[in-house]
């Protein structure tokens, strides 16, 4: 384990990169470590952990932006907003329990470096919607900003865009400014009990594509039902088909009705309201039915990013070649998938599958060794490496942070 | 109006007819454009104060045709200006005299229209309007809607990550995009994203758009559509000061209510607009505000009713909510034609377009009419109340000497008032040459330095767009040097574990 080095201000954060420039030393950049085992193993000198650059600086309800330090906790942010009735839209995945870590321990930077979001990534857009501006030391230990405090700026680049994703192997994100939304005033959810997966899609693109504004379409198979901790939900003996309606209450009745008339040629139809809706789609947000206690923590999770259209497909394609257990999120086009534990994490089978329906893998959980040997992150060809290569030469030219995390030489 | 531009490459131009013809084969036809009088539609973009004839137009109409002309460029030292429609308010496809300005309006087609996957794959040439139109027969639009959808593309719309007045709720450019196919300087193809939500890696696309034509030329972009909302309803409020109006727009905001669009404007344009299009606006208010919300009727006019109450405790002098989809349109109309309607009164106006955090716009307002007596040039403000984002219209006379100068004063103090405010230089109209010189306002030496490396890693040349967006454009190896401390660096005060 390399030392942990916890820097209090900017300041320190230059320093040790500084530091590590000079000695041509590593750093992994961490905030408070919980999605560590996520990406590629890697050797680094000094851990810069950045959970002691904490607290909100600035949270204006009415304007719609808050800015904190990278290392706020994450809780402490979705608290705050949520005084105020407001959230973080994109819903920034836990991944504590699909991963065995703490997720109190979470940091807002964290959410937003590694662009992690949720069900209503289809409505709402992702972290990096979200992310307005940042503060931020570059492996050239130099502290600069971009973007600012206000939703509407076409002021230089979006470096907040490239900086959301890239795992803290740009820069160190040290100060965030992002914009947060109302609380819908209700939620419920609609469920269509008993389809199969080409179904359950077809009947989630027939909700996306009408009026009723849907925030939330998963397809849960009848494997995972048990594992969702909502009784509605684990007490069904079918796959279960959910689509979310948040807003005004009188707004939320009138399509949940609508909703109703267009699914019921689908199924056999339930609604769940309030606090059990919420329940179900914080399940599907944290993939909790492959949680590392429910199951071998050991199975191999891919998260794939794939057209709506083509989940079923694709999944079909996967399933055919191995025992697979599956949660599809995004109306189709989030798939979360568990394999039986193997050496190489079934990555052949996934990177061939996503390569003919398009799309992208993520391998969210693996024993190092298997991360150490396969693609964590889905490499484009090869000009899109290279051109990622020269991009992470500009911001980081010695390799200083987080080096190999995402690919390797990167 | 002068303008540091780079310094033209004489010898360059010296070879311009070797160029020309080298150019002409591989865009054959009326592809390439080099006479004087053909090219001058090109000079200029919608920042008409600017004018440069450009070395030679290219109107390639194939992704090989953009991959050979960038290389050819790219291998040669060849300065690129892409361009749209060329109706950019900042100067942004401004043409360089000894660049090639790379014109994409012959990729005009649809290629594709997928409701399954809630997408559209487009040229870039295509018109931000004619996506909608080309999907709104299935119910369907796309959400960005700048001013000049008739006329602007999508690939300039791309370069420029364009708004509208829709923002607040629907997102700009950026927020709206699944993938493209990018041209780099070398002729190199890649592509970003697809159908699926979150391209992998690196959020390329993401930097790409508003880049303003400086990492690579877009082929192809494939749009998110939407579901268009079953309907929207508009209500018209008028307040005796700006201080009451801004007060409404937090407490609609506060109350969790998120607008389809949320529009202010001040006095002066409330009258320029009235006796033109004749809307029914108020004419005895300080400010007015359309506010529209959208959904099922049910959450239509549940929310109309919300908004009226707020705008009552605000101390509204006029509340008036549309009660059928033409007086909906009435009151946009005005708002649509406010631009006009000041030309109508002035013989020029100058836009200006910053961004401030909403809180501080009657602070702004006031220094704004300080401004304007010290400058002696009237104002008119319109606004996109919700997020912020003000278009002050200047009002002058360029026949009389030395107003234009004045009024580009008054321009750029507006907008460093808007970053000493806690907002921004631009908030779509895009850096282009308007605000070249105004980014220090914003940015250290360290922030542009930073953006510059990243255009390095696509254009290591500095041959896409140069002269624009940074006030310097320093060599991408000069840029590369790094200046490590000799010595041990100590940790002071850290706690180490």
């Amino acid at each position: 384990m390399p030392d942990i080095l916890k820097p209090a201000d900017v300041k320190h954060v230059e320093q040790a990169v500084q530091w590590a420039l000079t000695e041509g030393k590593t750093l992994e950049i961490a905030g408070g470590g919980t999605k560590r085992p996520i990406g590629r193993p890697t050797q680094v000198d000094l851990t810069l952990e950045l959970s002691a650059l904490t607290g909100v600086t600035l949270y204006e309800p009415e304007e719609l932006v808050l800015s904190a330090r990278a290392g706020t906790p994450l809780e402490e942010i979705e608290t705050l907003v949520a005084s105020k009735n407001q959230q973080l839209a994109f819903e920034p995945i836990h991944c504590g329990r699909i991963l065995g870590s703490a997720d109190e321990r979470a940091t807002i930077g964290g959410a937003l470096a590694t662009n992690l979001c949720g069900p209503r990534r289809m409505k709402a857009g992702a972290a990096r919607d979200h992310l307005l501006g940042f503060t931020a030391v570059s492996g050239r230990a130099e502290t600069f900003k971009s973007g600012g405090r206000v939703v509407k700026n076409v002021t230089g680049y979006d470096l907040s865009k490239l900086l959301a994703g890239s795992w803290g192997t740009l820069a160190v994100m040290t100060d965030v400014t992002l914009k947060t939304l109302p609380k819908p005033e209700t939620e419920a959810t609609v469920l269509i009990h008993g389809l199969p997966p080409e179904a359950a899609i077809q009947a989630m693109a027939r909700a996306m594509n009408s009026g009723c504004d849907v925030s939330g379409a998963a397809h849960l198979p009848q494997e995972v039902v048990s594992l969702i901790p909502v009784a509605e939900v684990a007490q069904a003996a079918t796959s279960v088909t959910a689509m979310r309606l948040e807003g005004f209450a009188p707004s939320v009745a009138h399509r949940r009705s609508t909703l109703k008339e267009l699914a019921s040629s689908f199924g056999e139809l339930s609604i769940l309201r309030e606090q059990s809706s919420t329940r179900l789609w914080e399940a599907v947000r944290d993939a909790i039915p492959f949680a590392a206690q429910a199951r071998d923590a050991e199975l191999p999770l891919w998260r794939i990013s794939v057209p709506a259209s083509m989940g079923a497909a694709l999944a079909a394609r996967i399933s055919a070649g191995a025992q697979v257990q599956m949660l599809f999120d995004w109306a189709g086009g989030l798939i979360w998938l568990a394999l039986p534990p193997s050496e190489d994490a079934g990555a052949p089978l996934v990177s061939a599958a996503v390569a003919e329906f398009g799309g992208h893998a993520t391998l969210m959980r693996a024993p190092a060794p298997v991360r150490a040997k396969v693609d964590v992150f889905w490499r484009g060809d090869a000009v899109l490496a290279a051109l990622t290569r020269r991009i992470k030469e500009g911001f980081d030219p010695k390799g200083v942070l987080n080096p190999g995390r995402m690919w390797a030489g990167v | 109006m002068s303008l540091r531009l780079p310094p033209m490459d004489e010898a360059l131009l010296a070879r311009r007819s070797d160029i020309v013809a080298a150019l002409r084969a591989i865009v054959p036809g009326e592809g390439v454009i080099a006479g004087e009088r053909e090219m001058r539609a090109y000079e200029s973009d919608g920042l008409t104060a600017y004018r440069q004839m450009p070395m030679v137009v290219v109107l390639p109409d194939s992704t090989a045709q953009v991959s050979q002309v960038l290389r050819f460029c790219f291998e040669r030292g060849i300065k690129v200006v892409p361009r749209g429609a060329g109706t950019s308010l900042s100067g942004g496809a401004l043409p360089l005299g000894d660049g090639v300005l790379l014109g994409m309006g012959k990729f005009n087609r649809i290629r594709e229209i997928d409701f399954d996957n809630r997408a559209a794959v487009v040229e870039p040439g295509v018109t931000n309007l004619a996506v909608t139109q080309a999907v709104e027969h299935a119910g369907f639009y796309y959400a960005p809607d700048p001013s000049s959808q008739i006329a602007c593309t999508i690939g300039g719309n791309v370069a420029e990550n364009s708004g509208g007045v829709h923002c607040l709720k629907y997102g700009m450019t950026t927020n709206n995009l699944l993938g493209c196919e990018l041209v780099l300087i070398d002729g190199q193809i890649v592509r970003l994203g697809g159908k699926h939500l979150d391209p992998g890696g690196y959020d390329i696309l993401g930097v790409v758009t508003g880049s303003e034509g400086f990492l690579g030329v877009v082929t192809e972009i494939t749009v998110r559509i939407l579901k268009k909302p079953e309907g929207a309803r508009a209500v018209l409020l008028g307040f005796a000061t700006g201080e009451d109006a801004g007060e409404c727009v937090s407490r609609v905001i506060g109350a969790g209510i998120i607008p389809a669009g949320m529009e202010m404007m001040d006095k002066p344009a409330i009258h320029a607009v009235e006796q033109f299009v004749h809307a029914g606006y108020p004419l005895d208010v300080e400010a007015l505000l359309i506010v529209e919300v959208d959904g099922p009727q049910a959450e239509v006019d549940h929310l109309i009713e919300r908004v009226g109450a707020i705008a009552q405790s605000c101390r509204a002098v006029v509340s008036r909510a549309s009660t059928s989809e033409a007086e909906r349109l009435l009151f946009w109309a005005g708002r649509k034609a406010a631009f006009p309607a000041v030309g109508r009164i002035s013989p020029d106006y100058y836009c200006v377009d910053g961004t401030i955090p909403r809180a501080r716009l009657p602070q702004v307002l006031a220094r704004m009419r300080e401004l304007s007596a010290h400058y002696g040039l009237g104002i008119a403000n319109v606004f996109h109340a919700g997020d912020g984002n003000l278009h002050p219209l200047i009002l002058y006379d360029a026949n009389k000497p030395g107003e234009l100068e004045r009024t580009e004063a008054f321009g750029a103090d507006i907008l460093k008032l808007c970053v000493e405010v806690g907002g921004v230089l631009t908030g779509e109209h895009g850096v282009g040459v308007e605000k070249r010189d105004l980014m220090p306002a914003m940015f250290t030496e360290t922030d542009l330095a930073q953006q510059q490396r990243l255009k390095c890693a696509f254009d290591p040349k500095g041959l896409l767009n140069p002269g624009k967006v940074f006030p310097q454009l320093h060599r991408c190896a000069e840029l590369g040097r790094m200046h490590v401390h000799a010595g041990r660096v100590p940790f002071p005060d850290l706690e180490r574990f």
